[in-house]
Order: C-alpha cells, then structure tokens, then sequence
C-alpha cells in the first residue's frame, strides 16, 4: 500500500481489493478482488469451501485480512461498520425457531447498534421497525412468536430487520433454501425493490438458476476471486468450468467438471 | 388454619432460619435470572463445569483466610478460559473437553482439603450449609448478587441477542466476545452464589432448573425471566420450609422442590406441556420431535 491514508478507493458500493484472508496459515481466500456498484443483486457463486462463507465475514469485520483492504461506501471497512451499513441475513437453518422473542423483537434487534447501552427503543426506532415490518407484509403477525410463522414468513422477519438497521448492504446466506415458488418470487419482487431503493445485495447460492432470473452482477469464487461483473459477461461456461472444476482450464481442460449435474 | 400458620410462623422465630430464608431467596433472584440464559444458550454444561471448578479456589481462599468469593471466582474463570483454550488449541470436541477440566479442578479441591487440615467442612462445600451461614458469608452473597444482577438487567438485551444470534451482534458492532466472558463470569459468581445455599453439586440446578421451568410456560423472553425468578425463589423458600419440619437436607429439598415444580410445567403447561401436546395431536406427541 502507497501510504497510510484510509482506502478511499472509489464511489463504489462494495470495493475489495487483494484480498487475503487465512486461518492459522490455511489459504481461505487469495488476492481477491471485486467492485460492485450500488444498486445491483449479485450472485456469490462457488463450491462449498470456496470461500463464500470467508467472504462474507471479511464484509463483516469478522476476520483480519493477512493482505489486501475493503471499502463499503467508499469508506473503510471499520467505519462503515460503525455506521452499520452491512446486514447479514443468516441461512434459516441456523436459527433456533424456538427462541422465546417475537416478530417485532427480532426486527428490533436491527436497531440495537444505534441505540443506547440499555437498548431503550426510540421512537425513530419505533417507526424503523414498523416501516420495515409494513414493507415485508408481516405488521398484522408483530407479535408472533418467531417459531409460529410459516417458512417464507421467516425469511421476510430476517430481511424486515437487515431493512430496519437500515443496512445499505445485505448480505443473505442461501435465501432460497427450502422456499417454495411462491415464496421465492415475493422474496425477488422485494430484492428488486432494495436494489431501486439503492442497495446492493450479495446473494451466496448453488443455485445457478438465480442467477441469470434476477442477479444484474455476478462474482464467481474458488479461493480467489475468478470473475466478477455482468451476469451476461461473467456467467459462460469457461468461467463455471473453473469455478466447479477447481482446475484451470489450460492445465486441463477435459477434467474441469461441467457444472450441470448430469454426471453421477 | 391456625395450624397451617403455625407451621408458617415457627420457623420464622429462629434467626438462622429468617436468615436463610432471606440469603437462598436472594440466590434464587439471581440464579433464577441467569438461568434463562443457560436455559437459552445451552449452558448448562458448562454451568455444571463452573460450578465444580470452584472447589479448589474456595479450599485455597479459606485457607489463606481470604474472601472465598475471590478464590472461586479465580478457579471459575480459570477454568472456562482453560476450556476455551483446550477446545481452541486440539480438535478435542468441547464437552470432552469440559468433562476433563471440571472432573480436573474438582480432583484438585478434594486432594487440598484433604491435606490442608482446617475448619473447613468438605460437606458444607458438597451440599450446602445455608442453615449456618456466617454473617461474612452473606455480606459477600449479597454483594455478588448485587453485581450479578446489575449486570445481568443492564446488559439484558445484549445477551439475549447474543444467545440468539451472535453473528447479527457481532455486525452490528457488538463486542461477541467481551459478553461471551462476561455471562461466563456471571456464571461463576452466581455457582459462587449458590453454592452457599445448595453446594457445589447441586448448584447447577439452580442455573438451569428454573429457567428450563419457565421456558415450558412462554414464549416471551420477558415473562420467562419472571416465572424464573419466582420458580427459584418459591423452590427456595417451599425447600427451606420442608426441611424445617422434616428434618431432611436443605439442598435436597430446595431441588427437589424445583425438579417438582419442572415436572408439573412439563405435564400441565398451556401450550407446551406433555398433554397440551397429546390434546393437540395424539397420536403424533407420543413420540415428541426435537
């Protein structure tokens, strides 16, 4: 790096560049990078242990890259994170239904960073969480315990609440995992409404059938960033033979693996 | 009628009696409040390996004739971070690990008091002695409830995000592993706590019994802390008095009471009760799912 300035790198929504990141010496993701505008969908596609996951917690703050920076807003990473401006979406396998809070609870948790120490609600918070309660269709079922709602009414509560924290990024772990069709295209009408309002959304999927529906962007990831960009641009079978396949192309291009699942 | 509130009263003319009524009651605010989050982390575990590892740390403070609260609280703490340490260190999975390091620590507190000859009673550490408890033993009690539960109330929303959802906390700028240290230091001083009213063995009931009481009744994390609170604190008194007029042990009745209390929840509780269940399916609930 030129100097010890902040990485105000360009106006871009999400900006990571030479990107490292290991654990304990083990290679999770090298010399990644990627630029995303705001106001785009973006399709996070590769295997499992590509460094989806690893991604999405440099996004977050969560590990220290060994080398390369991250801007959000063209800010640092840490800054923006104090303005919150990240949402994680979790998968919703990794919730425990049975918790004992509610609908309106959980949205409200979005909240709880621009609160003070006893998480006190305000009335702006108060609105907030209505607004986004409102917008995901679930203000009637507010008091709900969060076990009692029906599958898409699940993933709507998470979204409502990346919403009320007011997150200019969201970042959504398999959304369409165990959704039904109709819960799908609800989910997509609202994606698309976020990406109007200005939001940029990073969605990890297998599914490669998202990605040409609705993602404008794609990045597709094998330890590396290997393409980024315009779905129609990125998304050809050269690049998912690579991100699949694990193998370089001029190594060996008859053992890269076709990503349609035909073989046994 | 008139009998009934003679077996009330009587007891209440003993002072060691007022006394113990008014230390477990307390214990029981305290230990009723933090359960719920056991209950709700899924700590019980690990409340059960704090609760033993403080053993050597109270033999050692009585032996230097320190505050005991100070020695377990060491051997508390000590512990989970050793546990922490292990688990980051080997692939040895973590309840092997907490296996090995609490039955460790305990080892060491029995094989210290066996040799550092004092007036230290090893039955009043295993189970309690709330009947005889010092004034110096309920002026650090209170004092370390009143820490646990100042704690616990202002940081109430935080832990419970963070026993929900920690990624999300962590997002939003939370620090995860500054409140992961401090429930776990809540935790050893409440077993501190408690181990004055029912002994190291059986505190652990008091972390877990009454918040897994409560969490049967609702599904609101506000009404749960209360119905804890005063399932703890019912268990507490109801025992004290029973092993009053039966002369039993204090610990064994004030769990026993609050085991009582969590089957009756686990028969009887409006929606998830063993035959709320059975009404609302009955052939499915014989074989309940996780």
């Amino acid at each position: 790096m030129p100097s010890g300035q902040p990485l105000h790198h360009d106006n871009g929504r999400i900006s990571v560049r030479h990107l490292c990141v290991d654990y304990h010496g083990v290679v999770a993701v090298h010399d990644a990078s990627l630029h995303l505008d705001a106001g785009s969908i973006c399709a996070l596609v590769g295997m499992n242990g590509a460094g989806k996951s690893t991604l999405f917690k440099a996004l977050m703050g969560f590990v220290r890259p060994s080398a390369g920076s991250i801007a959000i807003n063209g800010l640092p990473l840490s800054q923006a994170r104090r303005a919150r401006a990240v949402a994680y979406v979790p998968q919703t396998e990794s919730v425990d239904w049975n918790f004992p809070v509610n609908v309106h609870e959980v949205v409200m948790m979005g909240r709880y960073g621009a609160m003070n120490l006893l998480r006190i609600p305000r009335p702006l918070d108060r609105e907030a969480v209505q607004e986004a309660l409102e917008r995901v269709d679930l203000w009637p079922l507010r008091h709900r315990q969060i076990g009692a709602l029906s599958g898409g009414q699940r993933k709507r509560a998470f979204l409502a609440r990346a919403l009320a924290q007011g997150a200019s990024v969201m970042l959504l772990d398999e959304p369409f995992n165990g959704v039904d069709i109709r819960t799908e295209k609800l989910m997509i009408e609202l994606f698309e409404q976020f990406r109007r309002e200005g939001r940029t959304l990073m969605i990890a999927t297998h599914d490669l059938s998202h990605v040409t529906g609705f993602c404008d962007q794609v990045v597709l990831i094998n330890k590396t960033v290997l393409a980024y960009g315009e779905t129609a641009s990125v998304f050809t079978s050269e690049n998912l033979a690579l991100t699949f396949g694990g193998l370089r192309l001029e190594a060996s291009p008859a053992a890269a693996t076709d990503p349609d699942p035909q073989t046994p | 009628m008139s009998t009934l509130l003679t077996w009330l009263v009587e007891p209440l003319q003993q002072e060691f009696m007022v006394r113990a009524l008014l230390v477990s009651m307390l214990v029981s605010c305290v230990c009723g409040l933090l359960s719920c989050y056991m209950t709700l982390k899924g700590w019980a575990l690990m409340g059960d390996a704090v609760s033993h590892a403080v053993m050597p740390g109270v033999v050692i403070a009585y032996a230097l004739n320190l505050p005991f609260a100070v020695g377990a609280f060491v051997f508390g703490v000590g512990s989970v971070a050793l546990i922490g340490y292990i688990k980051q260190m080997t692939r040895i999975k973590e309840d092997t690990v907490i296996g090995l390091v609490f039955t460790g620590f305990f080892a060491l507190g029995l094989t210290l008091i066996s040799k550092v000859r004092s007036s230290i009673d090893l039955s009043h550490i295993l189970f309690g002695n709330v009947l005889g408890i010092s004034s110096s033993d309920i002026l650090q009690t209170v004092l370390i409830s009143l820490l646990v539960l100042t704690v616990l109330v202002v940081l109430r929303k935080d832990l419970l995000l963070f026993c929900f959802d920690p990624t999300h906390a962590r997002s939003i700028g939370l620090h995860t592993g500054v409140l992961h240290y401090l429930l776990l230091s809540m935790l050893s001083l409440a077993a501190v706590a408690g181990l004055q009213t029912v002994g190291i063995i059986l505190v652990v009931a008091m972390l877990v019994t009454p918040g897994a009481t409560a969490y049967l009744l609702t599904d609101r994390f506000d009404r749960m802390v209360w119905l804890s609170i005063l399932s703890a604190v019912l268990s507490s008194v109801a025992g004290i008095y029973w092993s009053y007029w039966m002369d039993a042990s204090t610990a064994g009745c004030i769990v026993m009471v609050q085991t009582l209390l969590f089957l009756l929840c686990f028969l009887l509780a409006p929606r998830h009760g063993l035959l709320a269940q059975r009404r609302r399916s009955p052939r499915a609930s014989r074989f309940p799912s996780a």
